[in-house]
């Protein structure tokens, strides 16, 4: 039996059981799921940047970064916007669903290289879920990097994410936190205008900062643009791409990018990896 | 204490610019304040002037018929506001909103006018950094318009 619980912990093409343990609405149509598993033996540690293969029985598998803490060994965190029938599914999980769980898979922030320099964390929609345990890892080592700067992008008021806790960054220590939307109603008294309007607003000291970027691949393409205009170096700049990922692990082609497979050597990239790409109209 | 002159000088706008032309843009200026839920300017009223954000946040807004206005973008300290001084009709486009207490350099546009055309070397740096102002918000109104969080 014991044998057994190895043999599917070490094989990435196996998932395993895993429970829903809270479902909470961030905005109308995302939700975030923490997971927990159902056996003992598997403990859940991750990088910040990572992804799994989330498995809705009867359903389907999806690819969903990891949104939580990674600290926490004892759960899986995903925030998870419904836009079609498996991710419908996914959201629509009760407490004691079970979830079948594959990975963590791939390449994530490079949140160790980054000591020392100062984190720019520059976000659009839900692509602050896959750089929120990036933040949370910079939060609780404070010391070790410099400062830290959240900008943060979303569609209007209601679609922004983790509002509560945007709130409680801007709170910590040589931490700025920059929210805007694109359309703001009459009650919303922040910013409105693209993310890429926040950069002059942001104090970056480029030669000494890492950027790491994540939303619509059309946004990372004129936020790497922006940060480019300030000063940052190509090399400073981090992706988290998205492709059709299937089976996580290399092998079946289909998040082919180029010379790379997002699943296996991103999703993060460094931005001077994949620059060409990002020009190409077919891929 | 600050003068006129210095705020300007050291105005991101205006950044780089020789003393002279400084000079000669203070003569046109003056500290002005924005109480906060002001309009500053309307659309379809006359341009005559610009404003250099010092402080506080300027919502533009976009009137509807029957409808609440709709912001566009919003300027904070730093930005500037305002460039239909420059062209005919002369006429403001957006209405122009005080979300807060703004504090504010704002520069006479008729006085830069003629200045401008007294002296096509000033008159060249305005154009410019306008055109670099022009550009930047256009492309972040494409980007705008593209609206790339919607599900798709």
């Amino acid at each position: 039996m014991m044998n057994m619980a190895r043999a599917i912990a070490t094989d990435p093409m196996l998932p395993r059981p895993y429970s829903v343990r809270e479902v909470a609405k961030e905005t109308p149509d995302t939700f975030t799921l923490r997971l927990e598993p159902e056996n003992a033996i598997d403990g859940s540690p991750f990088q910040p940047g990572q992804f799994s293969m989330l498995w809705v029985f009867g359903v389907g598998e999806l690819p969903i970064s990891i949104s939580g803490d990674p600290a926490l060994h004892d759960r899986l965190v995903y925030t998870v916007r419904s836009v079609g029938q498996a991710t419908h599914s996914l959201v629509n999980r009760r407490v004691g669903d079970g979830v079948g769980v594959r990975g963590p898979f791939g390449a994530g922030w490079p949140a160790e290289a980054a000591r020392g320099r100062d984190v720019i964390v520059v976000a659009g929609g839900i692509g602050l879920a896959p750089l929120r345990p990036l933040i949370y890892q910079v939060l609780q080592n404070r010391k070790d990097y410099g400062r830290l700067v959240i900008l943060y992008g979303g569609r209007s008021p209601r679609d922004l994410l983790y509002r509560k806790e945007l709130a409680a960054w801007a709170r910590n220590r040589d931490t700025q936190v920059l929210v805007t939307v694109d359309y703001g109603g009459l009650a919303w008294r922040g910013h409105v205008g693209v993310v890429t309007t926040l950069f002059k607003y942001s104090r970056l000291q480029p030669a000494n900062s890492v950027a790491m970027v994540c939303g619509p691949e059309i946004m990372m393409r004129f936020v790497t643009r922006g940060l480019e205009t300030q000063g940052l170096s190509r090399d400073d700049i981090y992706l988290s791409m998205e492709r059709n990922m299937k089976c996580a692990v290399g092998f079946c082609g289909h998040c082919q990018y180029g010379p790379h497979f997002i699943c296996k050597d991103g999703p993060v990239f460094r931005y001077e990896q994949i620059r060409k790409l990002l020009e190409k109209y077919e891929l | 204490m600050e003068t006129l002159e210095r705020i300007i000088a050291e105005h991101p706008f205006f950044a780089g610019l020789e003393s002279y032309y400084t000079g000669l843009l203070t003569g046109c200026a003056v500290n002005i304040r924005f109480a906060p839920k002001t309009y500053i300017f309307k659309e379809g009223e006359e341009a005559n002037e610009f404003y250099l954000i010092r402080s506080g946040r300027v919502a533009l807004e976009i009137f509807t018929p029957q409808h609440n206005p709709i912001v566009v973008e919003t300027l904070d300290e730093g930005d500037i506001l305002g460039w239909s001084w420059l062209l005919p009709p002369y006429l403001w486009k957006f209405h122009a909103y005080a979300a807060q207490d703004v504090r504010a350099i704002a520069l006479d546009g008729k006085c830069l006018r003629t200045k401008c055309e007294q002296n096509h070397d000033l008159g060249y740096e305005v154009l410019k950094r306008f055109a670099q102002i022009m550009e930047r918000r256009l492309e972040a109104t494409r980007l705008q318009l593209l609206d790339i969080y919607a599900a798709k």
